[in-house]
């Protein structure tokens, strides 16, 4: 029996998360007596999933899944699923984990549980620990079908070194043009920058920035964080920011380790999408604003004389400690 | 063009959220509940539809008697047709059921869901449906355009978007973009009287199984005061986050 985990790559080098989920592929396994079965498409060095305690790697090496497509990718990972008996397929919450998670449930008659927050309670019956009420709240969910589906919440298990020699094995799904019906014509996407999605830390600015002009000392202090850059809401409805860094409710959700909200109000819209980072700091110069409640460490003032400061501190300690 | 908007009746986004009987059901005590707002911009998007290219614009539901209001709403905004399926939701799988029913006997050629809905946040119901009614899907659509049974749409990805090509007849889930805010409509009078008149019908659910099910709800611990730095001396923070906080 094995546990069957997507592990995410994008031009042929893993995704941070893809170590993450092999890693909580590795915890569930371990509690079942089975063990950990990868698949990936079109990574380079696959022999690096052995690190997180994948045993085998099932390797699909084909053009026509260069760009991520959900319903070709779904059926490859549904029929390597029943290939190897996997009862529990672990993905993780990225954006195109959860295009899957619909499709593989569907297709494989499986509970889908995303939005998890932790190791399994239990693994007899499979009883997960989830976000629910935009972070408002957590349900404690049983997946009462034969094959389960879990979906893990970025950064809320971490990575876990569990060193194996993985077993690399070729893998080719039978796919027709049926799968591919859906046809990618354009990818917009900013390269060499950290993605809200795969970020540690997040850099977000809000309308107390005044203008898309001032952004360059919340990219420069992305820069120095190895961050993200991310905005509230009404700053991407004025244009000052493309939409994909507009974090909250309706926007995109951060479950970064550390969220730095600039300039930010902190309504419970923008809150329900940002709660789950585990630490974060507010830089306002309302001490009144909402968002200090919510945070863990705040400096009441203004962000046109506190970030630059904040960046030169930063330097210092980059500096120190490199 | 036949279009299914399927909405998700929810808290509205500031309600407080509550739980009862031992922590096992959410506490609608007070509650207000509105259309979904990833579904909302869908909604609005379908309208847009209707008025410029000619097409019928049903919603559908899976609620008990108490989903009727957001249902009137959505008729008030200018849907013309409401179908309820008279059973409790228990999991994603189960609606999805329920709706692809609903799409089956109704011969839509375009099915708008949300991304996900703000209460469970599953995100599940789209695709699920899409895959059982062998449809295209795209989710989280942030654009959407529709020219001889050929559509076009643009969808969100981590760190940008994708352009996207399917033919009818597809389902997506919706999110902010498939219209501004600013476009989003609020029911005048008129669109409440003649909503009275429209039809919503309540249909009998299918047999179909539930695979996942909340055991138990728990809130978030409360969290500590903020530690307050001061602005004069910005270094403390770097101190706290590298020794305190362990993130950088
Ligand atoms: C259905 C719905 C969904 C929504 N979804 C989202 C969502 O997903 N994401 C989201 O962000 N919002 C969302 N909103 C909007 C949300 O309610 C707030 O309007 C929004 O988050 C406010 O953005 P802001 O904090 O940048 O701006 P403001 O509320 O204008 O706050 C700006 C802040 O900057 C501070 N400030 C001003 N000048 C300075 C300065 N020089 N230095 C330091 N601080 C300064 C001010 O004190 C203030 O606190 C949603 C609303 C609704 C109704």
């Amino acid at each position: 029996m094995s546990v069957l985990v997507y592990t995410e790559s994008y031009n042929g080098k893993f995704k941070k998360s893809a170590f993450e989920v092999a890693s909580y592929a590795h915890e569930v396994a371990q509690n079942m007596g089975a063990s950990v079965t990868a698949i990936s498409f079109n990574a380079e060095n696959n022999h690096e999933l052995g690190d997180y305690g994948a045993s085998k790697v099932l390797n699909i090496q084909n053009v026509d899944l260069k760009t991520f497509n959900a319903k070709a990718y779904a059926k490859a990972i549904a029929e390597a699923a029943k290939a190897q008996g996997a009862k529990v397929i672990i993905i993780s919450s990225s954006t195109d984990s959860k295009f899957l998670g619909g499709i593989l449930a569907a297709k494989l008659n499986a509970g889908y549980v995303p939005n998890v927050v932790g190791a399994p309670e239990s693994t007899d019956p499979l009883v997960v620990k989830r976000m629910a009420f935009s972070n408002k709240g957590f349900a404690h969910t049983e997946i009462t079908a034969e094959t389960a589906i879990i979906g893990v919440s970025n950064n809320a298990f971490g990575i876990h070194e569990n060193k194996v020699s993985a077993n690399v094995e070729d893998f080719s799904p039978s796919l027709g043009d049926a799968d591919f019906s859906t046809k990618s014509l354009e990818v917009d996407k900013v390269v060499g920058k950290a993605t809200i999605a795969d970020a540690d830390i997040v850099v977000s600015g809000g309308r107390g920035l005044k203008g898309p002009e001032n952004w360059g000392m919340i990219e420069e202090l992305a820069a120095v964080l190895g961050a993200a850059t991310a905005c509230s809401k009404p700053v991407s409805d004025m244009g000052w920011r493309p939409h994909s860094e507009h974090v909250g409710q309706t926007g995109k959700p951060v479950a970064s380790n550390l969220y730095v909200a600039i300039g930010i109000s902190g309504a419970i819209q923008h809150l329900a999408g940002v709660n789950a980072s585990k630490t974060k700091v507010v830089i306002n110069n309302d001490p009144e604003a909402p968002f200090f409640k919510a945070a863990d460490y705040g400096i009441v003032g203004d962000a046109f004389e506190v970030v630059p400061k904040l960046i030169e501190k930063l330097k210092e300690f980059k500096a120190q400690n490199a | 063009m036949k279009i299914l908007v399927c909405i998700s009746n929810v808290p509205d986004t500031t309600s407080k959220i509550n739980f009862t009987d031992d922590d096992t059901r959410f506490d609608a005590n007070g509650v207000q509940f509105v259309i979904n707002p990833n579904d909302e911009f869908g909604l609005t998007r379908a309208m847009w539809f209707k008025e410029k290219q000619g097409a019928t614009v049903h919603v559908a539901t899976v609620g008990g008697p108490s989903v009727e209001p957001t249902m009137r709403k959505a008729l008030a905004i200018g849907a013309d047709e409401a179908i309820r399926i008279n059973a409790e939701p228990t999991d994603g799988y189960f609606v999805a059921r329920q709706l692809a029913e609903v799409v089956k006997n109704g011969g839509y050629d375009l099915v708008i869901g949300g991304r996900e809905s703000i209460d469970y946040n599953g995100g599940m119901v789209p695709g699920i449906m899409a895959t059982l009614l062998d449809m295209n899907f795209v989710n989280t659509c942030i654009g959407l355009e529709i020219e001889n049974g050929q559509a076009t749409a643009i969808r969100e990805i981590d760190g940008g978007k994708e352009k996207l090509e399917a033919s009818l007849p597809l389902v997506i889930g919706g999110q902010k973009g498939l219209v501004e805010e600013s476009d989003l409509r609020i029911p005048n009078m008129r669109g409440i009287m003649m909503a009275r008149q429209k039809k919503l019908n309540v249909v009998d659910p299918v047999d179909a199984p539930s695979l996942a099910k909340d055991r138990k709800f728990e809130k978030p611990a409360p969290k500590g005061p903020v530690k307050l730095v001061d602005a004069g001396n910005v270094g403390e923070l770097v101190n706290l986050l590298h020794n305190e906080a362990k993130v950088i």
